[in-house]
C-alpha cells in the first residue's frame, strides 16, 4: 500500500482514535507513516474514468457487428444520468462517421419554404435543455419469454437517462411554414440504410427536438452525431440519429420499421402500429440478479424508475414476494420523462428474500405485472414489455432472477 | 454618430435574403442535389416511386446475385431474415412473421430495398433493380403471378395479404399535466 499519501498530523489522531476504539487495523501499514509521497498522474486533455472502474456495455451477438443492441450496465449505475460513453446503443446499419461541416438537416415536403441547413445554423438557433428518459421499443423483450432475463443489465438495460441540448422542431416547422393537409413529418437518419420513421405531426409541434448536445457535450457518434430527432417519451426508435431529412407529408409512409418492426403482435393476430409512449416502469438495480451481498446487515435497495408519459410520483417496493409493499424514497428533483432513483434501507438477515419495485407516474398508471401484460398481450408482442421484475436474495446472500 | 451608423448598417445586412427563414435567417432552398441525395421516401400510395418497371424473371437474377447469399436462394434465409411463408401463423403460438405473412404494404418492401439494401452496400440497386427484386419476393410468397410487371402504378394497387392485421395503438392516451 505505497500508493497512499503521506500521513498528516490528523490522519495520526484519526489513527489513534481508531485504535482507541479497539480496531484491528495495522496503522502503520495503512498509512505508510514513513513512506515519500509520489506524484500522481499529469493533467490531461480529455478525461477517462478510474482504471478501477470496469462498468461495460454488454452486446447480445448479431450475425452481423453493425446491427444489433448494447445494454446500459445500469446495475452499476448511480444517480439519474447515463454516461454517454454507456449510454445503450441500437443500431441498424453500423455507427456513420460524419464531418458535422458537411452535414446538412433538409426540410421538405408540404411546406411553404423548403429549407436546407448546415449544423452552425441549427446550433445557432434558440435551444432548450431537457433530462430525458431514452428507452429502446424492444427493451426488456427478453420478459415475455418462458425463460426471463438473470440480470438486470441485459433485460431491463436499453434505457438511458440523459440531458439533451437542442432546438424545439416546432421552431423550424413554423419556418419552413407547414402546408395544410400535412400531419406527418417522415424523419430520415444518414446512416448507410437511411432509417426512417413517420412521426405524427403533432408530436413534432409539441415537444421534439432537434438534439445536438449530449451531457454536455456533442453527441456521440452512436447517438447520432452530429443531429438527432428526440421525441421526449417515445420509443427509441423514433429518436432518428444522424437526422438529415425530414418531410412533410399528408401519410404515414409506412416504413419497414414501424410495420414489419416496432408492431406488437396480439394472440388474434393482430398488430398494434404507431406505439409510442413508453409506460411506467421500474426495476430494482441493487441487489439484482448475478450479484452477491457479501454479509448480512443494512443495505441499500434501490433502482431507477421512468415514464414517458410523465413523472413517477411512487415507488413501491416488495420484499415478501409482493404480500405487502412499500413506498421507497425518491431522489429529487423528479422530473417529467427521466430516470427518477429510488432507495429503500433493508436488512438481509440471511433468509430468502424475493423483492421488486412497481412505478406509478403521475397519470396514475401502475406498472403492471408480468402475468398481467401476458395476459393482456399474449407472448407475442415483442415490444414495450414494462412488467415488474422481482429478483431472489438467497439465503447465501446470491441473487438470481425468479426461474434460476 | 458613426457608432449608430453602424447599427443601422447592421440591421440593414440582417435582413434575412428572400431564400432563408422568415424569423432567423437561417438555411437556404434545398437544391435538387440535394434532394436526390437523400433516400427517397416512398408513400403506400407510391408517391415518391421512380420511373422504371422490373419482372419476376428479371428479379430472380438480381435476387441471385445480390439477395440470396444472405436470404437464401428462395428467400428461405440465412444471415438475413426469411422473406417467404408464415401465412396463417400469426395467430399461433409461433408466428413467422415475412414480408407475405406480416407486412401491410408493398411499397415498404420497394421503399426498404432501395434503402437499406443489400445489408453491405446499400444503394447498390437501381429502381428497375428494385423493381424487379420486389416483383421476385412477391412472388415467391405467391402475391403476384410470374407475368406481372410491377412499376410505379402496379406497385401501390397489390394487396397484401395482412394488409388490414394492424390496428393504431389501443392504449389509453394519458399524459401528464406537467409539460416537457
Amino acid at each position: 500500500m505505497t500508493h497512499f499519501k503521506r500521513s498528516t498530523r490528523r490522519d495520526v489522531l484519526r489513527v489513534g482514535a481508531a485504535a482507541g476504539a479497539g480496531l484491528l487495523v495495522p496503522y502503520r501499514d495503512a498509512f505508510a507513516l514513513d513512506t515519500p509521497g509520489k506524484l500522481g498522474a499529469p493533467l490531461g486533455p480529455y478525461g477517462e474514468r478510474s482504471p478501477f472502474e470496469k462498468a461495460v456495455r454488454w452486446r447480445r451477438d448479431t450475425k452481423t457487428p453493425e446491427t444489433g443492441s448494447s445494454f446500459t450496465p445500469i446495475q452499476d449505475s448511480v444517480g439519474t444520468l447515463t454516461p454517454s460513453s454507456l449510454h445503450y446503443e441500437r443500431h441498424h446499419s453500423g455507427i456513420p462517421t460524419i464531418d458535422p461541416a458537411q452535414h446538412r438537416l433538409v426540410i421538405h415536403g408540404l411546406v411553404e419554404r423548403p429549407l436546407s441547413l448546415s449544423m452552425e445554423e441549427i446550433r445557432r438557433l434558440p435551444s432548450v435543455t431537457r433530462i430525458l428518459v431514452l428507452e429502446c421499443g424492444g427493451n426488456s423483450g427478453s420478459e415475455w419469454a418462458d425463460k426471463t432475463g438473470v440480470d438486470v443489465q441485459r433485460s431491463y438495460g436499453l434505457v438511458s437517462g440523459s440531458e439533451w441540448t437542442g432546438v424545439p422542431l416546432s421552431l423550424l416547422l413554423a419556418e419552413v411554414g407547414v402546408k395544410p393537409g400535412a400531419n406527418w413529418v417522415i424523419a430520415e437518419g444518414a446512416d448507410a440504410c437511411r432509417m426512417e420513421r413517420s412521426i405524427p405531426l403533432s408530436k413534432a409541434m409539441d415537444n421534439s427536438l432537434l438534439a445536438f448536445g449530449q451531457n454536455g457535450e456533442a453527441i456521440r457518434p452512436a447517438q447520432g452525431y452530429p443531429l438527432r430527432l428526440i421525441n421526449p417519451g417515445w420509443e427509441g426508435n423514433t429518436n432518428v440519429k444522424w437526422l438529415h431529412s425530414l418531410k412533410l407529408t399528408n401519410q404515414a409512409y409506412m416504413a419497414r420499421d414501424e410495420t414489419a418492426k416496432y408492431t406488437e403482435l396480439m394472440p388474434d393476430g393482430k398488430a398494434w402500429m404507431f406505439v409510442y409512449e413508453m409506460d411506467a416502469k421500474s426495476v430494482i438495480t441493487f441487489p439484482s440478479g448475478g450479484q452477491t451481498l457479501p454479509r448480512r446487515g443494512p443495505y441499500e435497495l434501490t433502482g431507477l424508475a421512468w415514464s414517458g408519459r410523465g413523472t413517477i410520483e411512487r415507488v413501491e417496493v416488495t420484499v415478501d414476494g409482493g404480500r405487502t409493499w412499500v413506498n421507497a424514497r425518491l431522489h429529487e428533483p423528479r422530473l417529467p420523462i427521466a430516470l427518477t432513483r429510488f432507495r429503500l434501507p433493508w436488512r438481509f438477515e440471511g433468509r430468502e428474500a424475493v423483492i421488486a419495485s412497481r412505478a406509478i407516474d403521475d397519470t396514475g398508471y401502475v406498472q403492471p405485472t408480468r402475468e398481467a401484460l401476458i395476459a393482456a398481450r399474449g407472448r407475442n408482442s415483442n415490444y414495450h414489455f414494462n412488467g415488474i421484475k422481482f429478483w431472489i436474495v438467497r439465503a447465501d446472500g446470491t441473487v438470481t432472477n425468479v426461474d434460476a | 454618430m458613426w457608432t449608430r451608423s453602424v447599427i443601422v448598417l447592421w440591421l440593414v445586412a440582417a435582413v434575412p435574403l428572400a431564400a432563408q427563414s422568415p424569423t432567423y435567417s437561417v438555411g437556404r432552398p434545398p437544391t435538387p442535389e440535394e434532394i436526390r441525395a437523400l433516400g427517397s421516401a416512398i408513400a403506400p400510395d407510391g408517391e415518391g416511386l421512380p420511373e422504371g418497371s422490373g419482372t419476376v424473371a428479371a428479379g430472380r437474377e438480381v435476387f441471385a446475385a445480390q439477395c440470396s447469399r444472405c436470404h437464401g436462394p428462395n428467400g428461405e434465409g440465412n444471415v438475413g431474415p426469411v422473406l417467404v411463408g408464415g401465412q396463417g401463423t400469426l395467430a399461433s403460438p409461433r408466428p413467422l412473421k415475412t414480408v407475405g405473412s406480416y407486412w401491410p404494404y408493398a411499397t415498404t418492401l420497394w421503399d426498404y430495398i432501395n434503402r437499406a439494401m443489400p445489408f453491405d452496400q446499400p444503394g447498390l440497386l437501381k429502381p428497375p433493380d428494385v423493381y424487379a427484386a420486389v416483383a421476385y419476393v412477391l412472388n415467391l410468397n405467391g402475391i403476384i403471378r410470374e407475368d406481372q410487371v410491377i412499376d410505379a402504378s402496379s406497385l401501390p394497387k397489390i394487396v397484401m395479404p395482412n394488409r388490414n392485421g394492424f390496428i393504431p395503438d389501443p392504449r389509453p392516451k394519458t399524459r401528464s399535466r406537467k409539460p416537457n
